[in-house]
């Protein structure tokens, strides 16, 4: 609870001027990507950290098995936003561009170090903050991932006998 | 036999057979091409309009922004289905993100993965244009026979099979309460009965545009243009002198850098209710009443889910075939929002990416995924004097955006239609219902989502808001209203310049649209076959 009330009473006004600030030097560091999204560093690293507290209940518990479901949940997250408009893409790119910067970060999530060492309970506590936040901007952030994450995994064949889903008929398939 | 031996691809037969099909994205240099007529967009508007003029014997170019896939490439897998087929990835949103929107972006537009619902235009719908908008000629007995002739053209008849468990819910419920409810006519035509109408048809018994319009206009000559974004129309005083296309590459995303130039005697914009107004904001086409782009529609839609003891297997069988119509008539037509009642197909990432919060309850409930109910209530808007819909407007890059406003007649409208959804899935039984609202926890009982939806907050991205019905933007009007196109479909200031889609609705349907926009597009397209050869329209024929 201390971490919600926390963000949520930090994340006032000036929660608007950062993004500005942190899709900004996004666009800066990583200038109009030819290839569309680009995903590395912190901004890989949060993606990282958030899908496990997304997908929690639904990866497996065995550590290795788990980081590979995480891995393989990035890259078809990854994959899904190079699918997307270009204009989408930086949207993206610039949600992501705000939570690589330490003090965004910070401010933002309630994350006092690095995404590495992020625990699940404090993602999943910002996670909550901007599901219901009282800034647009950020339950609309949260809504991304949320279809993100939960799109990537249940688009994945192999997450569907865990749910009783026969998935279509093979023969055609 | 492989399953693809025994499924004819009627679209790799027609290339076969020597169709002129561009494919924008393969396209090495600039092209120019001329013809009678040009039309933008190859969905329910621009297919049967395409149809009607080729056979008329006009020569005809279709531009579509999608790429030209078949039951070939329809493998009903949600991964490639998005992508390949909708609108953004099934992605596209209103411009505060609060509503999302499934349209379709390939031969065929969306119905080439609607659910294959099909409604006339209500007539109650058609009496509020002749009385609000002086459409006299759009009532109920000047249209039947286009609607008839339509419904011939696309196999829409009654459907034979039992409804699927999540539709039977729906009328099971209802009856309990002693709602009224309607079986749902469907344009399909040896269905298998698969339940993944959503991602193109694989066996092409769907009568889309794909598999019925669009062959029959290549047969009779057309030429298609795919990965083509119809970008600019060329203005030349009170005519359209050219349209400027952008040709796109394979994913559809980036310019190739080639453009395509198309010149023709008349243009047909269907590219639907966000991309025509687009269309003409773009090319600073003449707005005399101010109108264009406004009053667009969605028939705003809540989602509720609910848990059975039962299996219920939403993803399995025809998606659509239960409705009710009752709340659509329990109050004044212009008074609080009525709405329609359905079902909706369940796929994993649907059902995933709709319901709201993450992690342990999300798992939890997408384990029971076999035992879940969907119910779907589509909001009624454009007839209150206060539901205005929306404005679509040019994001900096010239791309469309609609800004829909989530305002109080929908709101108390979203709370009437979860109630009444909750109330019938307990009605059938229901052990939980949750409705899509991040502030619902699972309801245990009627008495407990009454008092709890009751109490819940309605504001955008809180509540779940979608839509798959686009509708208004270049809205028909008779003399003396204010309006973007004429009754015949002839766009007010450009001379040569028909709209032939959804966006010429001045309100929504208050049905699936895609019958409306047959029909009436028929008419249309036969109107102006006839004024541009000075001979009688063809008649669109079914094919055996």
């Amino acid at each position: 609870m201390e971490t919600t009330r926390r963000t949520f009473l930090k994340a006032g006004l000036l929660s608007g001027a950062l993004l500005a600030v942190g899709g900004g030097w996004y666009r800066v560091t990583h200038p109009a990507p030819a290839r569309g999204f680009v995903l590395d560093g912190e901004a890989r690293a949060a993606l990282d950290a958030i899908v496990p507290a997304i997908l929690a209940g639904a990866l497996p518990d065995a550590p290795d098995d788990r980081a590979r479901a995480i891995a393989a949940t990035t890259g078809r997250v990854h994959a899904t936003i190079l699918g997307l408009p270009l204009a989408a893409q930086q949207d993206v790119q610039d949600l992501f561009g705000l939570l690589a910067l330490a003090p965004a970060r910070r401010l933002m999530t309630g994350i006092p170090h690095g995404w590495a060492d992020a625990r699940d309970v404090e993602v999943a506590a910002f996670l909550q903050d901007w599901r219901v936040h009282r800034l647009a901007l950020l339950r609309t952030a949260y809504a991304a991932l949320h279809d993100l994450v939960l799109g990537g995994w249940y688009s994945d064949p192999a997450h569907w006998d865990a749910i009783g889903y026969p998935g279509p008929l093979k023969e055609l398939a | 036999m492989s399953a693809e031996s025994v499924i004819p691809d009627p679209i790799r037969a027609g290339l076969a057979r020597g169709w002129k099909v561009i494919d924008g994205a393969r396209a090495t240099a600039d092209r120019d091409l001329s013809a009678d007529v040009v039309i933008v967009g190859s969905g329910a508007g621009g297919g049967v309009t395409a149809e009607i003029l080729a056979l008329s014997g006009l020569a005809v170019i279709v531009v579509e922004e999608g790429a030209l896939k078949s039951s070939h490439d329809f493998k009903m897998r949600e991964a490639d289905a998005y992508p390949t087929l909708y609108q953004e990835s099934a992605a596209r949103k209103t411009r505060d993100k609060g509503i999302n929107i499934l349209q379709g972006r390939t031969v065929g537009g969306s119905t080439t993965v609607n659910w294959t619902s099909s409604f006339r235009t209500p007539p109650t719908t058609l009496a509020f244009w002749q009385r609000h908008f002086g459409l006299a000629t759009y009532n109920e007995a000047a249209l039947a026979p286009w609607f008839a002739l339509m419904e011939a053209r696309l196999h829409v008849a009654d459907w034979p099979g039992a409804p699927n468990e999540n539709n039977d819910l729906l009328r099971r419920g209802a009856a309990q309460l002693g709602i009224p409810t309607g079986l749902i006519r469907r344009n399909v035509n040896g269905c298998w009965n698969l339940g993944y109408c959503g991602m193109g048809c694989p066996t092409n018994a769907k009568q889309s545009m794909l598999v019925t319009t669009i062959p029959s206009a290549l047969d009779h000559g057309a030429t298609l243009v795919t990965r083509a974004r119809a970008e600019k129309l060329v203005l030349k005083g009170d005519q359209v002198d050219g349209l400027d296309c952008t040709l796109l590459d394979a994913a559809g995303l980036r310019p190739t850098g080639h453009r395509l130039r198309v010149r023709a005697r008349h243009y047909v914009l269907a590219g639907g209710a966000i991309n025509t107004p687009a269309l003409l904001l773009r090319s600073n086409a003449p707005d005399p009443a101010g109108q264009l782009g406004k009053r667009t529609f969605l028939h705003p839609t809540l989602v509720s889910a609910a848990l059975f003891p039962q299996r219920v297997d939403g993803y399995a069988g025809a998606p659509q075939t239960v409705y009710s119509d009752h709340f659509m008539h329990t109050q004044a037509i212009d008074g609080p929002l009525g709405f329609k009642l359905e079902a909706p197909p369940l796929h994993p990432v649907l059902l995933a990416t709709t319901m709201q919060g993450f992690g342990r309850e999300h798992a939890e409930m997408m384990r029971r995924f076999p035992y879940l109910q969907g119910m779907l209530a589509l909001l009624r808007d454009g007839f209150n004097p206060e539901s205005r819909g929306g404005i679509v407007g040019l994001h900096g890059d010239g791309a469309a955006v609609l800004d829909y406003p989530l305002n109080d007649p929908i709101w108390d409208g979203a709370r009437r239609a979860l109630l009444a959804m909750a109330e019938i899935q307990f009605a059938a039984g229901a052990s939980g219902v949750q409705v899509a609202h991040e502030r619902a926890p699972r309801y245990a009982s009627w008495n407990e989502a009454k008092a709890g939806i009751a109490a819940l907050p309605f504001e955008p991205h809180l509540t779940r808001v979608v839509s798959a019905h686009v509708m208004g933007g270049c809205a028909m009007a008779g003399a003396g209203h204010p309006g973007v196109t004429y009754p015949d479909g002839r766009y007010r200031g450009l001379a040569n310049v028909s709209v032939h889609d959804g966006s010429l609705f001045p309100t929504s349907i208050g049905a699936n649209p895609q019958l409306s926009i047959y029909g009436i597009t028929a008419r249309l397209a036969s109107d102006l076959a006839q004024a541009l050869t000075g001979r009688p329209a063809a008649r669109p024929q079914a094919q055996a």
